[in-house]
């Protein structure tokens, strides 16, 4: 790269740094005087899922923010579709009302005429928040992506590859290759590629939308939330039991070679071990993805705590620095997700040697 | 207090963690050394081990941010 385009690099992303000063509101309203900046408010509404996607914030206070649907279901009511809009700095809207502190902090409750919060019925909330725009934007890529893939083989045949192909293909022949093949076995690992693949690309687009903060689709904190990796590591867990043959439950619940007096410790730890696999899959992927945007939130923080401009380069530095890192971090919690999936496949569907 | 004390439970198992992969880098690069030809598979292997450590370390900071 030549040293001019390096240069101009770096005071492109300088004068971004300056730009981030104009909207940090995030600071306590305390009456009079001192408003202090609380960082770890500042992060955790960054990592957390919300109603709205707020973009920036006025000199002057006011918010510029893309207000999402809200769906909410209760009851009395019935669905009720409307935007965040009426909900946002606390008002009221058909009895619902965002929760801005408190144990239900975050929540939409139903109020009734008198205020009085019902905390016992909370309504069946099934927005469109903040994490699920940004799971089906990476959805509507990966279709757009794979589509366009396996149309363009169906019109020019198995050929050399170009366009886009030549960028997935390699991807897709190491899932098959490298974690499908050496641990499913050559005959068996054709049903369940289309679920390693499907982990592989949804894993990783969605880490790297992450990771790009602007515009507005990319930017969403998908796999840092639990209940995606959650999901995710159930579907490894239903694959796993479903294709469990007579060898596998044999060795769960009367592992061979165990004296029969031994069994009732050993039914309870296995048992615990088959759901602890997936587990440790759902918590390693969350707090991977979460870990680093803290702490790159953490080091844009600095520069509202010092509150000068100075700081910004070595920040935005170090910034760029754990960019990267979180680059190599997404693509290897990917692989690490399918492959150990591909290893509880194996463990399920290997025969009795 | 649990505040404090969640930190200190999350820097305890960073040190874990860091032992542990540090151990893992130093093996690799030994291996490495002997055999330079064999440098990537080495590599893949360590990066793969070096993961699922910071995974069970991870494990601990999730439960430190519980606990608090």
């Amino acid at each position: 790269m030549k040293t001019r385009n390096l240069i101009s690099f770096f005071f492109f992303f300088l004068l971004a740094g300056t730009t981030i000063q104009a909207f940090g509101q995030e600071v306590e309203e305390k009456g009079d005087g001192k408003e202090k900046f609380k960082a770890s408010t500042y992060i955790l509404e960054h990592i957390a899922d919300s109603h709205e996607w707020h973009i920036l914030t006025k000199k002057n206070g006011e918010s510029v923010a893309i207000y999402l649907p809200v769906i909410i279901f209760s009851k009395e009511t019935g669905l009720n579709i409307f935007s965040s809009k009426r909900l946002a700095h606390g008002h009221e809207y058909k009895g619902f009302r965002l929760e801005e502190e408190g144990d239900l902090k975050g929540k939409i409750v139903l109020v009734n005429e008198e205020g009085h919060v019902d905390e016992e019925n909370l309504p069946l909330d099934l927005s469109m928040t903040k994490t699920v725009v940004g799971m089906l934007s990476a959805a509507i890529i990966g279709l757009l992506l794979f589509l366009s893939l396996a149309r363009s083989y169906k019109k020019t045949g198995i050929s050399h590859p170009k366009g886009i192909q030549s960028f997935l293909e390699p991807i897709i022949l190491f899932v098959r290759d490298d974690i499908a093949i050496p641990n499913i076995g050559k005959d068996k690992y054709e049903k369940f590629m289309p679920y390693l693949l499907t982990a592989f690309f949804f894993i990783l687009i969605n880490n790297v939308m992450g990771i790009v903060p602007f515009p507005p689709p990319f930017g969403a904190n998908v796999t840092g939330n639990i209940a995606v990796t959650l999901v995710l590591a159930l579907f490894t867990f239903f694959i796993t039991q479903f294709n469990g043959n007579k060898a596998y439950w044999r060795h769960i619940l009367a592992t061979p070679g165990v004296p029969f007096w031994l069994l009732p410790i050993m039914i309870p730890v296995e048992i615990m071990g088959m759901f602890a696999k997936p587990f440790a899959l759902m918590v390693r992927l969350f707090a991977n993805i979460t870990a680093g945007h803290i702490i790159v939130l953490s080091l844009v923080c600095i520069i509202f705590i010092f509150k000068s401009l100075a700081v910004a380069p070595v920040s935005v530095i170090f910034v760029i620095f754990m960019d990267c890192l979180e680059l190599l971090v997404a693509f290897l919690q990917a692989y690490v997700f399918t492959l150990l999936s591909a290893l509880f496949v194996s463990l399920a569907v290997r025969e009795h040697h | 207090m649990t505040g404090t004390l969640a930190a200190i439970g999350a820097g305890l198992a960073v040190i874990g963690a860091g032992l542990g992969i540090g151990r893992i880098g130093s093996s690799a690069m030994d291996a490495i050394a002997r055999q330079p030809e064999a440098a990537s598979k080495i590599q893949t292997a360590m990066i793969i081990s070096a993961a699922l450590i910071e995974g069970v370390a991870l494990f601990a900071v999730v439960v430190a941010l519980i606990a608090q």
